[in-house]
């Protein structure tokens, strides 16, 4: 385990590579026929056929025998130390089975604590006092779902509220402190730097321009439909404790929870079942979950706990919430040399983010870009306040969304202030395509890209020149409308082991593929999908690497008892880590495969040659042996020494990040008498390196657009001056619909990855992370000549209108 | 304890018979008295629709309905849209067209369309988009389910067939 103090961290080892130039092209390579659908096929997904008749299997569908449920009691106060929690109503009630307190959990062993995924340590459940809104006070079990809501509200619990610290620069002061367990009495959490100081303060001061901006991305949630929950099934016979859980990272989970409950590894079996989506959200280890397992096990009996959406919105870990000063210099020619970066992390009352622990901020000192300039620093300080902790990397890797925001930002504002066109200033300052592999002023070595490629498409797509020629016009009539661009670059895929870690396990994944005597397979995975059609993009995977069908594979993840070990899910780094796994255990089963051909067809291996789905006599292709002949004789004939059976495992540690990047535009048409924007069209041009299956990486596109344009345009996570949050249902916390989600248009330019084996990237966080900035920039620049240089998101239509009152136009 | 009734509601057109509290929730009797898991929970406010069935033919949100409401009624789910092996439609649309990924908001996105299509078996794209605007989807950003109900209504009126609920 590492553990994080307040001293500086200074900034990481830089990744070695094996990056090189490639070429950039848009024609999908497929090499295998349908029947085999390898890569580059649209296969339909076959995780479908269970989904569509409704006989998907998520945790609210476990139902075990005997089965109690658990209701949980939260905090009407964002601070307040607990005088006294009287239980005797609620236990006296039929049905009631327990109630557990942090008392409780302190007798059983110290389990009132936890640590979070950041080394930093939570509240299972109060014993002093409470931190935040809707924490967790304590748990009532019963025998019936409905039982077990009465129950909560006959537990009286006695508060002695205490002033709320919402405001991050106002903690800052230190005069409320949020955690007085800590020895330090300060609510800074940790300060932490990359870049090089001096020489980016040399930049500045040589500087032609420099422009300045604050801005606050505020904090938002996953709100993926299914809530958070778990069956928490102990077997006191045999010493077995079975959790279902909505997790995106099962093994991971398996060992915090072997390490803070003491119970042996091997006795605890997390299965993650179908998760109705996770976007980050089913990451962390909530206090629920922990006080669900504890109550089965005291119980002895199945517990089943579901989140309702007012919970899940108000205690489980938020998004983002940066405070950033951001400041970018450029020289005579228009050239950007530098970023000076200062950012105020909110974190809530615990630093329960997931980023790996070397990096507190995540991968945010990625703010350089797409742009190449001589120096940059940044500095993040992370803080805690009386608000729920986190922040999760939702549906991105790290902090990079933030990190993109602000720089497309500053690009946008730095273009305006020079009078340059905004897509004509980011090609002059592009990394150009011949600086790959490229090493960026913080330290990052991007793998591969072609910036001009993706943006010269998205410019010709939404025909460009003609939409400025009409932005014109209609200013010259008094109509407003926008254009906005995001040539963002993304960086996902973590590891390489050396740098990032969960806790202090490795951030390698796995795979372990079994081909059975009939040439069929199963092949498991580390991760798990929560809906990125895993079960059909990995067997599209080994298809065609082995030219076994797709239909003929079948891919199981989640359940910690028969897959290898794995970080699970995020980050978008289940295609370049597990994804490469599958292809390097398939070699390794090709290559034994080979053996058994030269054996069967009595010719040395070095005659034979790999031809889609068999090995072939050199020049002979008529005597071969197919990979199903291969895989009986694997188990029939194979030759004398040779062990039996034909599978492969591999644990593959990525020798670097993949930089998937992408060109977004956006046309917004805003209304000038109620400042209402309407996103009139949106180009996205993505490049993910190779695709596995174009069908699913445009729904993977789709999705994470809408979930740019939700923070963008309505998505925010409001506090009152109490603590109390105002979002705690969907009628307050806007999720966009099937009419506020323009109907997207996409396309791609493929760059492959010069370092992961199949050449893919990742691609499921590109859009979520690169379409906010597109839409803001669009705002802005349909109101820059009013006078309107920034407007933080979620840029509503009363931020609109107030700009446009306070520019004369509006009354 | 509150006074539990008797009820008897026929659910894909089968007859459910159970004794439940008069709060008890449609969508519970459905998911935990018969044991139809395919329609979810996602709110608990009416707002997201995972939960939606059709009460005598019409699209209801079944967290807002109690089980008693439909008490010698008829309700479908989404487990009684296909004909055995053969798929309805808008399941083949879902499919074909790639218009789900975690699949939770599905069930209840089919059961909206099929009751839209029922009253506008020729909808424009925006038309389909309102008519679902009360199903929220966090995973696909609509696209595609929009052509996934497209591809349904053009196959409902190709086949003759009234998309009759």
């Amino acid at each position: 385990m590492t553990h994080l103090d307040d001293s500086v961290q200074t900034m990481h080892s830089v990744p070695e590579g094996s990056s090189a130039q490639v070429e950039t092209t848009e024609e999908i390579r497929i090499t295998t026929p349908e029947n085999v659908c390898g890569m580059g096929h649209r296969m339909k997904r076959k995780e479908d056929p269970r989904f569509i008749r409704g006989q998907g299997r998520y945790v609210d569908d476990v139902k075990l025998p005997g089965m109690l449920y658990m209701d949980i009691v939260r905090s009407p106060y964002a601070h307040a130390k607990i005088l006294n929690i009287d239980a005797s109503e609620a236990l006296a009630m039929d049905g009631v089975v327990a109630v557990i307190t942090g008392k409780d959990l302190e007798a059983a062993g110290g389990l009132h604590w936890m640590p979070t995924l950041m080394s930093d340590t939570q509240m299972v459940l109060p014993i002093e006092k409470v931190v935040y809104f809707a924490q967790e006070v304590c748990a009532v079990i019963a025998t019936e779902r409905y039982i077990a809501a009465d129950a909560i509200e006959k537990v009286y619990v006695e508060y002695d509220p205490l002033d709320a610290v919402v405001d991050p620069f106002e903690a800052m002061k230190d005069k409320v402190i949020v955690r007085d367990d800590k020895e330090k009495k300060t609510n800074h959490i940790w300060h932490w730097e990359a870049g090089d100081k001096e020489a980016t303060d040399k930049v500045f001061a040589d500087a032609t321009t420099v422009v300045k901006e604050k801005m606050h991305i505020p904090r938002i949630h996953v709100s993926s439909i299914e809530t958070c929950g778990m069956v928490a099934n102990y077997d006191a016979t045999m010493g077995k404790m079975q959790l279902y859980m909505t997790t995106q990272a099962p093994h991971a989970i398996r060992t915090v929870f072997a390490l803070v409950s003491g119970l042996p590894e091997h006795k605890i079996q997390v299965i993650a079942p179908d998760i109705g989506g996770g976007f980050g959200g089913k990451v962390p280890v909530y206090p629920g979950y922990v006080i669900c397992a504890v109550a089965s096990l005291v119980t002895g009996k199945p517990v089943k706990w579901i989140e309702d959406r007012s919970e899940n919105l108000q205690a489980d870990s938020f998004a983002r919430d940066y405070h950033i000063e951001a400041e970018m210099a450029a020289d005579a020619d228009g050239k950007i040399t530098g970023m000076r970066v200062k950012t105020l992390a909110d974190n809530g009352a615990a630093d329960a983010a997931a980023n790996p622990s070397k990096f507190p901020a995540g991968m945010y000192s990625i703010c350089t870009g797409s742009y190449d300039m001589k120096a940059a620093h940044v500095e993040v300080d992370g803080v805690y306040t009386t608000k729920p902790p986190g922040g999760v990397a939702y549906r991105c890797s790290f902090r990079v969304t933030e990190a993109v925001h602000m720089v497309e930002r500053m690009v946008e504002i730095m273009a305006h202030q020079l009078g340059e066109d905004p897509a004509d200033f980011r090609k002059k300052n592009f990394i150009q395509p011949d600086q790959f592999p490229y090493k960026s002023p913080t330290g990052w070595e991007y793998d591969s890209g072609n910036y001009p490629a993706a943006l010269d498409k998205a410019l010709e797509m939404i025909d460009y020149r003609a939409l400025r020629q009409e932005q014109a016009e209609k200013r010259a009539r008094g109509e407003l409308m926008g254009i906005g661009i995001s040539s963002f670059t993304e960086v996902v895929g973590a590891g390489n082991s050396r740098d990032f870690d969960i806790l202090g396990i490795k951030m390698f994944d796995s795979a372990e593929v079994r081909i059975h005597p009939t040439g069929k397979a199963i092949a498991r995975f580390g991760t798990k999908s929560q809906g990125q059609a895993h079960e059909t993009t990995y067997a599209q995977i080994i298809a065609e690497e082995l030219g076994i069908p797709a239909a003929d594979i079948e891919v199981e993840e989640g359940d910690t008892d028969t897959a290898p070990y794995g970080l699970g899910t995020y980050a978008s780094r289940s295609t370049p880590t597990a994804g490469a796994a599958g292809v390097m255990a398939a070699r390794k089963i090709k290559a034994k495969a080979k053996k058994i051909a030269a054996y069967l067809l009595e010719v040395g291996e070095d005659d034979l040659e790999w031809n889609m789905d068999r090995f072939q006599v050199k020049g002979s292709p008529d005597q071969h042996k197919t990979i199903q002949d291969l895989a009986f004789a694997a188990y029939t004939n194979h030759p004398h020494g040779m062990e039996a059976g034909l599978e492969a495992t591999d644990y593959y540690d990525p020798p670097n990040m993949t930089f998937p990047f992408g060109s977004y535009i956006c046309v917004v048409d805003i209304d000038k008498g109620t400042g209402h924007i309407k996103v009139r069209r949106f180009v996205a041009i993505d490049d993910c390196g190779n695709i596995i299956n174009p069908m699913i990486v445009e729904g993977q596109v789709h999705g994470g657009l809408t979930q740019g344009l939700a923070p963008a345009l309505y998505e925010e996570i409001v506090y009152d001056e109490y603590g109390q949050n105002l979002t705690g249902t969907f009628a307050d916390y806007l999720l966009p619909t099937a009419v506020e989600s323009p109907k997207w248009e996409t396309g791609h330019t493929i760059t492959p990855s010069p370092h992961h084996p199949i050449g893919a990237k990742g691609v499921g966080e590109s859009p979520t992370v690169g379409a906010p900035p597109a839409i803001a920039n669009a705002v802005v620049d349909a109101l820059w000549h009013l006078g309107v240089r920034h407007l933080d998101i979620p840029i509503t239509p009363e931020k609109v209108w107030k700009a446009l009152r306070d520019a004369g136009v509006s009354d | 304890m509150t006074t539990r009734k008797k009820i008897t509601v026929t659910i894909n057109g089968e007859a459910v018979t159970r004794e439940v509290e008069p709060r008890t929730l449609l969508v519970h009797f459905i998911r935990e008295d018969a044991n139809l898991t395919g329609t979810h929970i996602g709110c608990d406010t009416t707002s997201c629709g995972a939960c939606t069935v059709h009460l005598n033919g019409s699209a209801v949100k079944s967290c807002t309905v109690f089980a008693v409401q439909a008490d010698g009624q008829s309700v479908d789910t989404v487990e009684g849209l296909a004909n055995g092996a053969e798929l309805h439609p808008l399941q083949e649309g879902f499919w074909e067209k790639h218009g789900l990924q975690c699949g939770y908001c599905t069930p209840g996105m089919m059961m909206t369309a099929k009751e839209f299509l029922a009253r506008n078996p020729d909808p424009t794209e925006e038309e389909i988009r309102w008519g679902i605007s009360g199903n929220l989807c966090r995973c696909t950003g609509y696209n595609k389910i929009v052509e996934a109900i497209l591809y349904a209504a053009e196959k409902l009126r190709e086949s003759g067939k009234e998309a009759a609920v």
